[in-house]
């Protein structure tokens, strides 16, 4: 939204594959994908358990659980390529340049730490600042985050914070050195609706006073559908379709994202059923042949069960469909009945 | 109240349960601490007519998932009783009676990976209520129920030789309401059914609900932390607020005409596919702690139209639009209702 087309991306993914060697082989995680991220804008990607989206999160924070890897592709950050950074680089970059915020703030933040002593570690880690300054900036981000009486609560340890006040705490220790990019994983999952709205209204508000891009990772299509300014769905390991939000959510290209937005209960609309995608996401081990989503896609013709389709242009969104190709699906097919 | 007569098959009336959360009685005596009691649900009062669901929704630690499990028996009540279909729980019968009570009603819960005892196949998860209640005939009629109830939840009988760990998190919510439906019951307790599934997999089990409830005229009390979910599956609806009753109404009015300050702050939150670009009015503060709960209504170091009667005065459940709101603002008229509407996607 905020960057003009011709600006270098701040965030470049290329081709990015995240595999796991297994004793039965290695399972490809994290499947060709690549998307950018303009400075400021705010990326939601969504997707079902297992399609790879925190995989893609972490890879870019260089905070793959091993066993797991980046097997392919490349990751630049303003241009200097971040994925194969030595472990001790990388620690620079994160951080500094690119903030993390987890699903659930109680295993992000340290028990044992009061959260300015872990405030205070971060901030002069990034920046050359003395104890005094650093606990000055660390009450101004408290306070920044909307934490009351941030002189007295800075001295306070993470069990005495509500869940909420700590997501705060969290996305204060996120800003602290004045990153570039938020990787945001699931911000807001484990926290009651009320607070999830003044989290997400707290996380669009600073980073658009902080010109932060933001890649929002979540399973939550409502949350996406008002934060986010273009969105990636993924699907299987890979990007099933990328555009921006409201073509996505309201116009959306790929069978899969059509049955996913059609499978969220809104208000307004009260049917008698909901529209519903039969079957499950295939396992790692046995993604099908061809498109990953064809035994569950009404559309599906001879060629999807062979060729693997890439994101090709289809209207305002980006879908990896062959409906949207010039030779098409070819000779239809029924649905298998995937037993769900 | 509205008051249905005969006709009500759930009556829950005056149902409380305290929990004792005190530190061990030395600890207390030596430090001079006093008890510390959790009102985890502080007079309720609902009643379910036999076919509909009733939805009770409300943030964590409001105390929704605490009256799932007082009206199963899961635990017995501090005060109040609860009715099914005329017969009161807490009173006295015979233990042939209870368990032709107990059979009536069953529970699917929230977790399906920790609802099923991960060393038992499939097929003696669901067989056990039938063998519980002896409702089986023979070994081929225990076979052909158990395949019976797996069709019924879209599963292959032969699925029954497998156990829990080889099925995904929809399937094995399948598999809990095949056994909640094993002993045939007419009224399923659901504490979040759909909250640890995938929203795809969301839609294919509230579907599966729908149609099971039309089929076998099931009576669901369904319990949630999603609105839209509760929009879509309710007949009425209860909002709760630190184990309280803040408003109950038919689920068309509870959305269309909101009353309660809470019930307009639980709306305002939802994040709507539809709200693309518009902005959410985030609500300041959060649910107090159950122990010492604020004085008069507790919603009132929240509300913005709180005064000096709120902080006081408890307001009593008032009869409105087919449905009851406890606040003192919608009593005394400070408050006015207003419609809402919504916009409806293309």
């Amino acid at each position: 939204m905020a960057a003009a087309s011709n600006n270098q991306p701040l965030l470049e993914v290329r081709s990015l594959r995240v595999e796991f060697p297994t004793r039965r082989g290695t399972l490809l995680a994290v499947d060709d994908v690549s998307f950018d991220i303009a400075p400021g804008e705010v990326l939601g990607v969504v997707g079902e358990s297992g399609a790879g989206k925190s995989l893609t999160g972490n890879a870019i924070i260089g905070l793959l659980e091993p066993p797991g890897r980046v097997a392919g592709g490349e990751i630049r950050l303003e241009g200097r390529r971040i994925d194969n950074l030595p472990y001790e680089e990388m620690r620079k970059v994160r951080g500094a340049r690119i903030g993390a915020i987890f699903q659930d703030p109680l295993t992000s933040l340290n028990p044992l730490y009061s959260v300015g002593r872990q405030l205070v570690e971060t901030i002069q880690t990034h920046l050359p600042l003395s104890a005094s300054e650093a606990r000055t900036r660390a009450i101004e981000l408290l306070k920044e985050v909307g934490i009351p009486g941030a002189e007295m609560r800075i001295d306070h340890y993470p069990h005495q914070f509500s869940g909420g006040m700590r997501q705060r705490v969290v996305i204060a220790l996120a800003l602290c050195a004045g990153p570039r990019l938020i990787v945001a994983d699931e911000p807001t999952t484990a926290l009651d609706v009320s607070i999830q709205a003044q989290i997400i209204a707290l996380l669009k508000r600073l980073c658009r006073e902080h010109g932060t891009a933001v890649m929002l990772v979540t399973h939550d299509m409502g949350v996406i559908a008002e934060t986010a300014d273009r969105v990636a769905v993924m699907y299987a390991g890979r990007i099933a379709e990328i555009g921006p939000v409201r073509d996505v959510v309201k116009h959306a290209k790929h069978p899969y994202t059509k049955g996913l937005m059609g499978s969220i209960p809104s208000l307004g609309v009260r049917s008698e059923r909901l529209t519903q995608i039969d079957g499950a996401m295939p396992r790692l081990t046995e993604i099908p042949p061809g498109c990953a989503f064809n035994p569950r896609c009404g559309a599906r013709g001879q060629r999807c069960l062979v060729e693997r389709p890439d994101l090709m242009a289809a209207g305002t969104t980006r879908a990896a469909c062959w409906l949207h190709d010039r030779g098409g699906v070819g000779p239809a097919v029924g649905k298998e009945t995937v037993d769900a | 109240m509205p008051d249905g007569g005969g006709s009500q098959f759930v009556r829950i009336a005056g149902l409380k349960r305290y929990f004792d959360v005190s530190a061990p009685w030395l600890v207390r005596t030596i430090e001079r601490r006093p008890r510390q009691i959790v009102q985890a649900v502080d007079g309720i009062d609902i009643e379910i007519a036999k076919g509909e669901t009733f939805s009770l929704v409300g943030e964590s630690g409001c105390g929704k998932s605490t009256v799932a499990r007082l009206v199963v028996g899961l635990y017995p009540p501090t005060a109040g009783s609860i009715e099914i279909d005329g017969n009161d729980m807490g009173g006295r019968h015979s233990a042939a009676e209870m368990a032709a009570l107990r059979r009536r009603m069953q529970m699917i819960f929230q977790d399906p990976y920790a609802s099923l005892n991960p060393r038992w196949r499939v097929f003696d998860i669901i067989a056990e209520p039938i063998r519980a209640f002896g409702l089986a005939k023979d070994k081929a009629d225990l076979e052909a129920r158990v395949g019976g109830l797996l069709r019924q939840v879209r599963l292959n009988p032969a699925d029954g030789r497998k156990y829990p760990h080889e099925f995904s998190g929809g399937q094995r919510q399948r598999i809990s309401i095949a056994r909640a439906l094993a002993s045939e019951p007419e009224f399923l307790v659901c504490d979040e059914p759909t909250s640890a599934l995938d929203v795809s997999v969301q839609a294919q089990i509230l579907n599966l609900m729908v149609d099971l409830q039309r089929r076998l005229q099931l009576t669901y009390l369904f319990i949630s932390h999603n609105l839209a979910v509760v929009y879509h599956i309710s007949t009425r609806v209860g909002v709760m607020y630190l184990g309280r009753l803040v408003e109950v109404a038919p689920t068309e009015t509870l959305f269309t005409r909101p009353k309660h300050p809470y019930t307009r702050m639980l709306l305002d939150t939802i994040p709507d596919l539809d709200m693309t670009g518009r902005q959410r009015s985030p609500v300041g503060g959060e649910v107090p702690s159950p122990i010492n709960p604020p004085s008069g209504c507790s919603f009132h170091p929240r509300c913005p139209f709180a005064n000096d009667r709120c902080k006081s005065e408890r307001p009593k459940a008032l009869p409105i639009e087919g449905g009851t709101v406890a606040c003192h603002a919608i009593e005394e008229g400070r408050l006015p209702i207003e419609d809402r509407t919504y916009t409806v996607g293309t």
